[in-house]
């Protein structure tokens, strides 16, 4: 198959390691950290207040503007309100709830006639769900449905997982499909559009079976097939790829949504489900048992990853995501957030050259999915000359790594890009 | 357990610049082989002496401006020696050719800050600086493969290539099949067209250059002596300006030298065409027969000028609007 969008690259898969089979529930922890800021946009403020009981699904921290609301999800006491390190390193507000392993839930009711709604009705329950954007960039996924009804044709899932080593989403599909066709259908249905488009790579068969078996001859919802390229996922590359039109700079790319997301959101209408858990892959060479596990919110990356057969002594990087975007993280002691899709264990940390030298092969700039230059963009910005940063379009840089991945100079071309941008925006 | 953070990516393809100058050096191959059937084996010494020259020097460099002495490992100057060597007749004297070597190394790639830094082809300002000192070593020509032995002193049998033929408006006697596989005067790794199309492919095959700047650079070459052709046969004035003389090694190992070539695909095209321009101007105004070394050279100096001079393709942002 002939590929869609330019650049982009082919790093092995090692999807198989961890793919295959439902998610192996992880037993709920002792005690749960639920940061009050897990999307992009302002952070909760807490429901609750040291001492209180609460229930599992209940509400314990909401806000104003954009931002989605959290919840307890175990049933115990909430025993702190304070600062703790999330993956990537910042410190959050969080509620901190010991567990009374009672699972006590909050009463949930969802919605009979489903496909009926109206956009607003189901971004309404989506938001009081607490779903947010589960492909890396979290983004309050109510504000997503109600912003695009009736402006869309065609409504976008993502179900790429173009990431190396991740196989959730795959799981996802595999295991309820249901979950994740009723959602491409309801989205259809509540955004007026004429149908929903699941775009998925070809390496993900048994998914596409499975959705296929479950859509059957639906004209809500069509499956498109696409070759496997990493970064296919990024949303731009994605409307490219199946639709044919590049995105403007600066331009909404309107309605998309990840396949998990899809699922929840689902899940969120049809039975009033907040988001409590979520599947992550645990794998990687350091890994012990590579698996995918379904893990209540707010459980450390210390307990998944006991609850999943531990990771090797020799292992030198946890990083949470996947290894071309994820973030590396210090401690185990942090918290699995509504984002986290995968905890990468790897016995190798891939350093960059002591000593880089670009030989201007010009590998760079042919994978840059963004038609951008790394080899000059890179020169510019150890210069720190913000003009011509700008003149080279640093900020259309969506940090996908394809940069640095095939430079056989090693230079550590997309870690100074991020940099550069902090630059560009006066900081530093 | 101690964790080790580092920014993303985490992975990376196990592509090396070592990696891919040993691709150069197998598409060398071929060339090299051709040229030890038509010339003897003191092109192979020859080949040897002036990478062996190359790596050192470059180790030298390394060591004393206190940079990383990576370079050796990385096997570019063992290309630059080969490629000045390739440059070269096969009589020239080793002292010359160790002399073009360190001129090349030093002056032209580790002065101006090493790998990647220089502005001018090493090979190709090593080869231009002894044709300034001792003219008569690179131009003269022994055809007499064996008379050139591997040791000792060399007897120079002046000999006319195709190209001093041709630099008197006369094609030259050899036949093209000649022309083609090699059988002709020239210097050690240009006659043999065939080997360098073998390598040609071998480059393209593992990625390691385009297609644009040696189609560019021959296809300019091409057209210009089919337009303004000597002689009466047009078609064959073109084939042996290709094919005799330095166009091919040059067009397919010197132009697409990666950091003294654009890397804009806009740009690589212009270049190799501006590359092919120059080749013939010089080749029928100049004083010498052959014109490659200047025209690649003067190039260079453009390179990155003409990357800067490319509009920048934005995503999203269409020639003409919307669409595809
Ligand atoms: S891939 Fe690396 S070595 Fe090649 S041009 Fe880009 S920055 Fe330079
Ligand atoms: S990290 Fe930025 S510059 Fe590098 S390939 Fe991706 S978009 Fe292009």
């Amino acid at each position: 198959m002939k590929q869609l969008f330019g650049g982009g690259i082919h790093p092995d898969g090692h999807k198989d390691m961890s793919r295959g089979g439902a998610a192996v529930p992880v037993p709920a922890p002792e005690t749960v950290v639920i940061p009050l800021c897990q999307h992009i946009g302002s952070a909760c403020k807490p429901l609750v207040a040291v001492g209180d009981a609460v229930l599992m699904g209940q509400k314990i921290g909401d806000g104003e503007g954009r931002c989605s609301p959290v919840h307890a999800t175990v049933s115990g006491e909430v025993t702190a309100i304070e600062e703790r390190e999330v993956p990537g390193g910042a410190k959050v507000l969080s509620v901190v709830i010991r567990n009374d392993f009672k699972d006590a839930r909050a009463e949930a009711k969802g919605a009979e006639d489903y496909m009926s709604l109206s956009a607003a009705e189901v971004a309404a329950m989506v938001r009081e769900a607490g779903v947010v954007g589960m492909g890396g960039a979290a983004f309050p996924t109510n504000s997503k449905i109600a912003s695009n009804e009736g402006k869309t044709e065609t409504v976008l899932i993502n179900a790429c997982e173009c990431e190396p080593y991740i196989t959730s989403d795959d799981t996802i599909m595999c295991t309820c499909p249901g979950d994740v066709i009723g959602g491409a259908r309801l989205l259809a249905k509540a955004l007026k559009a004429r149908k929903s488009i699941i775009a998925i790579e070809d390496n993900k068969p048994e998914a596409i079976a499975a959705l296929r078996a479950e859509a059957g001859e639906d004209e809500l919802v069509e499956i498109r097939v696409l070759p496997t390229r990493y970064p296919q996922g990024a949303k731009k590359q994605l409307i490219l790829a199946v639709t044919g039109r590049e995105v403007a700079p600066g331009a909404r790319s309107g309605a998309l949504f990840n396949v998990t997301t899809t699922a929840n959101i689902f899940r969120a209408v049809t039975k009033g489900q907040p988001l409590l858990e979520k599947i992550v892959t645990v794998t990687g060479d350091g890994a012990n048992a590579p698996q995918n596990v379904l893990v209540r919110i707010g459980t450390s990356f210390a307990d998944v990853i006991k609850a999943a057969g531990g990771i090797a002594e020799d292992t030198k990087q946890v990083i949470a995501g996947g290894p071309m975007m994820g973030k590396a993280v210090d401690t185990l002691d942090v918290p699995v957030v509504k984002g986290t899709n995968s905890i990468l264990c790897l016995t190798k940390a891939c350093d960059a050259a002591a000593d880089p030298v670009c030989i201007r092969c010009g590998k760079c700039a042919s994978v840059c999915p963004m038609y951008l230059q790394p080899l000059y963009l890179y020169r510019y910005a150890k210069a720190g000359d913000k003009e011509m940063l700008n003149e080279y379009y640093l900020n259309d840089c969506m940090e996908c790594g394809c940069c640095s991945f095939v430079c056989p100079g090693k230079l550590p071309l997309t870690e100074t890009f991020v940099q550069a941008k902090q630059l560009l925006k006066g900081g530093k | 357990m101690n964790l080790t953070v580092s920014a993303a990516p985490h992975i990376r393809s196990n592509e090396t610049t070592r990696k891919i100058m040993l691709d150069v050096l197998i598409a060398l191959a071929p060339a090299m082989i051709a040229a030890v059937i038509f010339f003897g084996v003191r092109a192979l010494v020859l080949t040897a002496i002036s990478a062996a020259a190359c790596v050192a020097c470059d180790a030298l460099m390394g060591l004393a401006l206190r940079r990383k002495a990576d370079c050796v490992g990385d096997l570019s100057a063992v290309v630059t020696g080969v490629l000045l060597a390739f440059s070269l007749p096969v009589s020239c004297p080793y002292w010359v050719v160790i002399i073009g070597d360190a001129f090349a190394i030093i002056v032209v790639k580790g002065l101006v800050g090493g790998l990647g830094q220089n502005v001018f082809n090493p090979a190709l300002g090593g080869r231009a600086f002894v044709m300034l000192f001792w003219p008569a070593a690179v131009t003269r020509f022994s055809l007499d493969a064996v008379s050139a032995a591997a040791f000792g002193t060399v007897d120079i049998v002046a000999s006319s290539t195709p190209l001093q033929t041709m630099s008197r408006s006369v094609l030259p006697e050899a036949s093209l099949l000649d022309m083609f596989i090699g059988n002709i005067g020239g210097c050690i790794g240009e006659v043999c067209t065939l080997a360098l199309l073998i390598g040609f492919a071998w480059l393209l095959y593992r990625g390691v250059i385009s297609w644009r700047i040696p189609a560019a650079y021959v296809g300019a070459v091409a057209v210009l002596t089919l337009i303004f052709y000597r002689g009466d046969n047009a078609l064959a004035w073109m084939l042996y300006s290709v094919m005799g003389g330095g166009v091919m090694l040059g067009a397919i190992f010197m132009a697409t030298d990666y950091a003294t070539s654009p890397t804009v695909p806009a740009a690589q095209i212009a270049y190799g065409l501006g590359c092919g321009v120059l080749t013939v101007v010089i080749r029928y105004f100049g004083i010498f027969p052959e014109g490659v070394t200047y025209a690649i050279l003067i190039m260079n100096a453009f390179a990155w000028a003409l990357d800067k001079a490319m509009p920048v393709r934005r995503f999203g942002v269409m020639k003409g609007g919307a669409g595809k």
